[in-house]
């Protein structure tokens, strides 16, 4: 079959590899009908996610039918079932996956000793990402072998198109769980930092919660209007200041609630300095995250808010403002997102006309595609927002 | 060779395996500009390891610190250039060509022995500054964001049917955040109903 595949920093290559079969009894091979890029496919086009190995298959936001079905996940499971694929495999039974917490299933990483080592006790296999969640091949092919897949699958109806659903899979729940975690009330003020596809999410996320004014912050201006279409009001932290902003929006307060959807990646600029140290430090592996969002929001959240975090950090920060953060008794909620957690309830709100996921589609490519289509996005050209591959 | 192939992480065995190479993201310029990098710690390291054996067969004597500056200067210039930020790294590996060129051209006049050697260099470092220069325009053709199409404008994707304003607090009328995500609560909340 054909895949993208991670040959090594910004080396993603279309290329042909064998057919995944049936491993184990739980297991489903599952046809690609879609497939997307996400952002943070990007860290590993970046090589910055420790434990990738050449000849790793990409993706993991990916929906199809189903082609072939083990013997144990014959009761949900059936051939032809369109499906779309959570990026967390859970086992559904574990301590954490009955608590909910689904991105830290206790029983999915299949090199579990790694993870454990490397985040203190394991969390969930994950597709198409690091060997220290798994290193499961990812969906970005013409088929994908489902581990678990009695309890790794979102079922969802025909007479619904690919672009509305597939985003189940990841940045939709993902940007719902940033604005839940957040604790959204009617009448905050939340602050959304970052407008890149999950960026997108949560602030509509946040209105449908009931957010009375959401501010979402980037600098370029194609994701800006895409914020402001959703009745966003937008900084531009390249034309102005956005402490000064934001507490000029609050009435000097500041955001009841801040969601950091960039993560690890902030964009580096001569105005904000501490950006540039931070690149530099990474350059250098003396730093694997730039957290000049965290800071940021540490220092403009409302005594007593909420930091929420949601853009994906990979190990160590410097210069984190705890001083400010535990003075000002902030409270601070964070994961990968807990995707079968939210899926009914959002497949509903979808079906229902509530929210339709396929405005953030700005590319749509064939697979053959997405070696071009990695630097176009990550290069932020061409106006691309939203990488939607199909095989 | 990644740091994962000596940790001996491997891949599981039923997983697919790479039957034949496909094209690659990496362009032209890209490869150039790691080759560029991976020649810089090079030469980095023969500056900062060997400055008084450089220094002799330019004639240079007497500029050995130098030489062991500009090899620390070819290292930090490396790094960036075999980071995703390359052009960064050219830029400065192109202004350190300009400073090469300069002290390398000293070495050039007639009272020199070595000056046969100089002229050798002198041509070398030329050749690698126009390979740098290419390099450098060509990494900023591929991956400047204005190639493409023109700016857009996205402002009329709401992803909200009903609109931004019918949309809001919306989910509130069969949702609620549920218990283990509460981070707020009010002291009225917390005080016990008072007795009636």
């Amino acid at each position: 079959m054909k895949a993208l595949v991670w040959h090594g920093k910004e080396d993603i290559r279309y290329d042909t590899v064998s057919d995944p079969s049936i491993e184990s009894p739980r297991d489903a091979i599952i046809k690609v009908t879609s497939c997307a890029i996400c952002g943070s496919d990007l860290h590993l086009f970046h090589n910055l996610v420790p434990a990738m190995l050449p000849g790793d298959i990409m993706g993991h936001e990916t929906m199809g039918e189903v082609v072939e079905v083990g013997s144990a996940a014959k009761g949900s499971l059936q051939k032809g079932d369109r499906v779309v694929i959570p990026f967390t495999i859970q086992c559904g039974e574990c301590d954490q996956c009955r608590r909910g917490n689904f991105s830290v299933c206790q029983r999915t990483n299949r090199k579990g000793a790694l993870g454990d080592k490397a985040f203190g006790h394991r969390t969930a296999g994950l597709f198409g990402y690091t060997h220290l969640t798994g290193g499961y091949p990812g969906g970005q092919a013409e088929y994908l072998r489902v581990p678990f897949a009695d309890t790794t699958h979102i079922k969802v109806p025909d007479g619904i198109d690919d672009e509305k659903l597939l985003f189940l899979s990841d940045i939709l729940p993902t940007g719902w769980q940033a604005a839940v975690q957040a604790d959204i009330q009617p009448g905050d003020t939340v602050a959304v930092w970052g407008c890149g596809p999950v960026g997108q999410m949560t602030i509509r996320s946040a209105i449908l919660l009931g957010a009375e004014q959401v501010i979402a912050i980037d600098h370029l201006p194609e994701r800006l209007s895409m914020a402001a279409a959703a009745g966003a009001i937008t900084i531009d932290f390249t034309q102005e200041s956005v402490v000064e902003r934001l507490n000029e929006l609050t009435g000097g307060e500041g955001p009841h609630k801040c969601i950091d959807a960039v993560g690890t990646e902030a964009h580096v600029n001569l105005g904000q300095p501490d950006t540039l140290l931070d690149r530099a430090k990474q350059m250098l592996i003396q730093e694997n995250d730039r957290p000049h969002v965290l800071r940021e929001m540490i220092y403009v959240c409302r005594p007593g808010g909420v930091i929420s975090i949601i853009g994906v950090y990979l190990g160590l920060v410097d210069k984190m403002p705890m001083g400010q953060a535990m003075n000002k008794g902030l409270t601070f909620r964070m994961a990968q997102a807990h995707v079968p957690r939210w899926t009914g309830d959002l497949l509903r709100r979808i079906e229902d006309g509530q929210i339709d996921p396929s405005f953030v589609i700005t590319h749509k490519v064939d697979l053959s595609q997405g070696p071009e289509m990695y630097a176009t996005f990550r290069d932020k050209a061409d106006g691309c927002i939203k990488v939607m591959l199909q095989p | 060779m990644p740091l994962t192939n000596l940790t001996g992480i491997t891949r599981s065995k039923g997983d697919p395996r790479v039957e034949e190479k496909g094209p690659s993201s990496l362009t032209a310029p890209d490869r150039l500009a790691r080759a560029l990098g991976w020649f810089s710690i090079g030469l980095g390291v023969a500056e900062l390891v060997a400055p008084h054996r450089i220094a002799r067969s330019l004639g240079l004597e007497g500029s050995e610190e130098l030489i062991r500056a500009y090899g620390l200067r070819e290292l930090a210039s490396a790094v960036p250039t075999l980071s995703f930020d390359k052009q960064v790294g050219l830029a400065a590996r192109i202004g350190g060509d300009a400073l090469d060129l300069a002290t390398l051209a000293t070495a050039l006049h007639p009272g020199n022995p070595k000056r046969g050697n100089a002229a050798l260099a002198f041509a070398a470092v030329a050749g690698i500054t126009l390979l740098d220069i290419l390099a450098y325009a060509g990494v900023q053709a591929a991956h400047h964001r204005d190639r493409g199409s023109a700016r857009r404008d996205y402002s009329s994707r709401s992803g909200l049917p009903r609109g931004p304003e019918a949309s809001r607090g919306l989910a509130r009328e069969d949702f609620d955040i549920p218990s283990d995500y509460r981070a707020e609560g009010t002291v009225a909340a917390a005080l016990p109903a008072p007795a009636a």
